[in-house]
């Protein structure tokens, strides 16, 4: 809670729960409940005082418990104004995260349902969720190490599977939240905290894993091309089937102190020199692509979805074995009326 | 209008930097959590493409389309 910033009248209805629902959701421009009177509105009396997406977070866990500059910021930032865009009741979303600091994006800050699970089985409750709740739009942001690490196996089954959901991978190159370790998707070459000298592993393309694997709409972006990202969000979003965006994002605190730089920006620069468009690689060798990030749009194909074959599937065993049973009760019936 | 939420603000300076006309520049006084916020220095040279405001991590630096509106009709 944010000690003497909350109006404390609302805040003794709201843990009495009198308060008034409505008020949850502030308009546009109008003062917060929840977060009550800023300091920064005391002096400027116009104009609003706080940026008008917080509707769509979580108020009393603000500000965010993100290091400073971390990428995590960005893409909540990001996927919020994607989400307001498209004009989404965020009553229809489940985001289901998993462990890591990059499934501290919507769990706890986006004000939706949200699922935390546990660490690399977010697609495999996810899963779970789609299939018995189809009306719902169910996304999952975590990290690298999180769904390319721990729980690698289940990404690609479930590309392979094709199950309509939307996974944003926040690929930070490293596990953050436990001090730096490697990850599958640190580059060759780097130091971390578990390989002081050198990381001798070449990292997983995931993007191109999941592309492989039979994913929907495959992208990638970083956490520079902000505006691409969001459009990018909203077709996962949108596509029926498997959609993957994997966004690559700086960590200046567990990286950068290996790397040689813990300043957001310079790490923010050198992700948007080392970018190259999808469209720019032809005729580009390994060679020419080694430490580049290809971004842009990997994949887009349209398959069969498996929610819709499993229902399908479901109503028509349904209607055979019914079927089946009506038969077998006539005959039971005829077998009576003869006597036999 | 830039308004930036100086108490949110974590002073990682991505806003100042990446401004593709210079419109932000760094505050030299100290919020209360002692992080410098970015401050509006040429706010004429802003042309509202919101970068600074998507690529804010912390929801701290907003614009606000109305105004913007207003200038181009």
């Amino acid at each position: 809670m944010l000690k003497g910033l909350i109006d404390p009248e609302f805040f003794e209805a709201f843990t009495s729960g009198e308060a008034d629902e409505s008020q949850h959701l502030p308009v546009y421009g109008t003062r917060d409940p929840l977060l009550g009177l800023c300091p920064s509105e005391v002096e400027e009396e116009s104009g609003p005082a706080h940026h008008r997406l917080l509707r769509y977070l979580r108020k009393e866990v603000l500000p965010t418990t993100f290091c400073v500059g971390c990428g995590g910021g960005t893409v909540l930032n990001t996927f919020a104004h994607a989400i307001d865009e498209m004009h989404i009741d965020p009553r229809e979303i489940v985001c289901v995260t998993g462990i890591g600091c990059s499934s501290w994006i919507p769990s706890p800050y986006f004000l939706c349902d949200t699922l935390h699970t546990t660490h690399g089985r977010a697609i495999a409750f996810a899963c779970g969720v789609k299939v018995m709740r189809p009306d719902m739009k169910v996304i999952i942001i975590a990290g690298d190490g999180d769904l390319a690490g721990i729980g690698g196996n289940h990404l690609i089954h479930a590309a392979r599977r094709n199950l309509d959901l939307s996974v944003f991978l926040v690929n930070n190159f490293i596990y953050g939240m436990t001090g730096g370790q490697v990850s599958p998707t640190t580059p060759f070459g780097t130091r971390t905290t578990t390989t002081p000298y050198l990381n001798l592993e070449h990292p997983f393309k995931i993007a191109d894993v999941v592309a492989a694997a039979g994913g929907s709409y495959v992208a990638r972006w970083t956490t520079y091309h902000v505006f691409q990202l969001m459009e990018s969000m909203q077709n996962a979003i949108n596509k029926k089937g498997f959609s993957f965006v994997e966004i690559i994002s700086q960590c200046p605190v567990s990286y950068g102190k290996m790397t040689g730089t813990s300043d957001p920006v310079t790490l923010l620069k050198q992700l948007r020199d080392a970018s190259i468009h999808v469209d720019d690689t032809d005729g580009m060798s390994e060679e020419d692509l080694e430490g580049k990030f290809v971004v842009g749009k990997l994949v887009e194909r349209q398959r069969a979805e498996f929610g819709d074959g499993l229902r399908q599937l479901i109503s028509e065993r349904r209607e055979s074995i019914s079927a089946e049973l009506d038969r077998g009760l006539r005959q039971d019936t005829s077998a009576l009326e003869t006597g036999r | 209008m830039i308004y930036i939420d100086e108490e949110f603000c974590k002073g990682c300076r991505i806003c100042s930097e990446f401004c593709p006309t210079g419109v932000l520049g760094v505050s030299t006084t100290l919020n209360s959590k002692g992080y410098y916020p970015p401050v509006v220095e040429q706010a004429y040279e802003c042309h509202g493409c919101r970068l600074c405001e998507l690529l804010c991590p912390e929801f701290a630096i907003f614009i606000v389309n109305e105004w913007l509106d207003e200038q181009a009709g």
